[in-house]
């Protein structure tokens, strides 16, 4: 025995993927009992009643088995009813529309379906958590596209050729935009779709904070002409009807790819919870209302952190999506990891550094409005206080 | 009738639940101006849509002893009345919270507010019944309240998430 060479028990790749930027923090907050918090990347709201309720109805009714791998018929089906009056895209709810376990699923499975070694993935950051890893576990190769904060953290067409090679595959759209709620207008889409056709790049659009917008609505990249092809939308309900926890999210796109995607998810996962996809059904049905009301009071939360951080003077442009403000703290020459740690030690608030977004994300805060006004308040007047010392102790 | 701009609409649904906060605040909510806020209050204001702005108190977290019923009332239409008169009778009583006109198995729904069932009964006996018009009455005493102008009294909401979450 002991002359065997001793088994690298771990995958080396799994070992080689650095563990999200957002865990650390979680350590160190989850010792503080009593900390306010402006970190949660989920809606304070719970699930509507009546979806909820839907959910409990499919119980009682014993629908407890396994629905099809790719979902319920007319889940799909309202999805692409959904598609169709929102974005006017016509999908077939059988072969191009398929339920997943929460949106990133879904992420997780295009990069699986369609990456062979080497292939590269373009990646804006300051981006969700999962798609770097996602790219890696799939042997594809991230190509990092730092956004700035002079674009408001769009992606510009010029921003996205300097990083084409031959090996270019995909290109992430993480919009509207977790952490910086930054959006692309159709212009902004426009000039991007130009370039992705022209180097035949596959988009992935992960279009999860798409009812949160204010001011505008969103438009997807697969509605644009010659996009529909190569376009994989990603959405769920987790965000817009505060859905989190019932781990629903969808993939819409071309059947070629969908099929491949649906072939890993059928072994991996076999089928999204049942009781979810009933009370996703009515959330389609009749949830259209709450989500207005839902948009409405983040709208307003939004105004009101904007108008609080600029009082304190910390810059931040306007976002204009999702439930997130992204205010710069560069002037206090620390890093964000820093400025996050102290303001939770010193006046016990938890704020996300904008560094577990990507490198692009320093010298930036992730501040979530997904909170009660007197929440918001509360943790706003902390900062400002830190903030003020800090300036003090500068001279 | 009061046609409502867009701001009066967020306004009122605004300060429906919540009273107490300021017009500064409302304007920066709202992304206008304060004076925006104040032309909006004082109109609705004067136009008695707004027509008050009160507390709510869960009464049974005190020692206070408060006794609410609910009488339904059944009239007699008067000619040429109906029964706005009956009601203006009613309302009148300061003990009376409030009374709205019903459709179905009766006429009028009372809300009254007394100190003990018995200061309660009195009222019905003595006053409601003995009124001209009034037919019938059935009396129903709350025995607790669970929610209550849209406001849950049995228990705290708490936030349930993570302290962080990506």
């Amino acid at each position: 025995m002991s002359e065997n060479k001793k088994k690298q028990v771990l995958s080396e790749k799994c070992l080689g993927i650095q563990p999200s930027g957002i865990r650390k923090f979680f350590d160190i907050v989850s010792e503080m009992k009593d900390a306010i918090s402006l970190g949660v990347g989920e809606p304070d709201f719970d699930t509507p009643w009546h979806i909820r309720d839907e959910g409990i109805y499919s119980l009682e009714k014993g629908r407890t088995f396994y629905t099809s791998n790719s979902g319920l018929k007319e889940l799909r089906e309202e999805i692409a009813r959904y598609m169709k009056r929102t974005q006017g895209i016509d999908y077939d709810p059988i072969r191009e529309v398929f339920i997943t376990v929460g949106g990133s699923e879904a992420i997780d499975l295009m990069f699986r379906a369609m990456i062979n070694e080497g292939d590269e993935v373009l990646l804006p950051q300051p981006s969700y958590v999962s798609y770097l890893p996602c790219t890696v576990l799939a042997d594809g190769v991230p190509v990092v596209i730092d956004l700035k904060e002079e674009k408001e953290f769009r992606l510009t067409a010029a921003e996205l050729e300097e990083k084409i090679t031959d090996r270019s595959k995909i290109l992430v759209l993480p919009f509207p935009n977790n952490p910086t709620g930054s959006i692309m207008t159709r212009e902004d889409l426009e000039e991007i779709a130009r370039v992705c056709i022209e180097h035949d790049l596959y988009v992935l659009s992960d279009e999860i904070y798409g009812e949160l917008t204010y001011g505008s609505t969103h438009v997807s990249i697969a509605s644009l002409p010659g996009m529909r092809e190569r376009t994989i939308v990603v959405n769920g309900f987790s965000k817009a009807y505060a859905m989190t926890g019932w781990r629903l999210g969808y993939a819409c796109g071309p059947e070629e790819i969908i099929a491949q995607m649906v072939k890993i998810h059928q072994f991996a996962i076999m089928c999204a919870p049942t009781t979810s996809q009933y009370a996703a059904v009515e959330a389609l049905r009749n949830g259209d209302e709450d989500v207005a009301m839902m948009r409405e009071a983040y709208n307003q939360r939004r105004r009101f952190v904007v108008f609080k951080l600029r009082e304190m003077g910390l810059p931040c442009f306007e976002p204009r999506g999702a439930f997130y403000v992204f205010p710069c703290i560069r002037e206090f020459g620390m890093t964000s990891e820093e400025f996050a740690t102290r303001l939770l030690k010193e006046e016990k608030v938890a704020i996300v550094p904008g560094t577990a977004f990507g490198d692009s994300g320093e010298g930036f805060l992730r501040i979530s409005y997904a909170y009660s006004l007197d929440n918001l308040r509360k943790a706003l007047g902390r900062l400002s206080r830190f903030v003020d010392r800090l300036r003090e102790a500068e001279g | 009738m009061t046609t409502l701009t867009t701001l009066d609409e967020h306004v009122l649904a605004i300060i429906e639940k919540n009273s107490r906060i300021n017009t500064k605040e409302l304007a920066i909510l709202l992304g206008t101006e304060e004076k925006e806020i104040r032309d909006s209050l004082v109109r609705l204001e004067e136009n008695g849509v707004i027509c008050g702005y009160h507390t709510m108190v869960d009464w049974d977290k005190t020692g206070v002893e408060k006794v609410t019923a609910l009488i339904e009332v059944r009239v007699t239409p008067q000619r040429g009345k109906g029964f706005d008169e009956i009601a203006e009778r009613i309302y009148k009583y300061p003990e009376v919270n409030s009374v709205y006109l019903i459709s179905g198995g009766y006429d009028l729904l009372v809300s009254l507010e007394g100190k003990s069932l018995k200061q309660v009964s009195s009222f019905v006996t003595n006053k409601l019944s003995t009124l001209d018009t009034v037919i019938g009455t059935t009396t129903h005493f709350i025995l607790k309240k669970y929610k209550d102008h849209g406001t849950i009294m049995t228990r705290k909401h708490e936030d349930q998430r993570e302290m962080i979450t990506p």
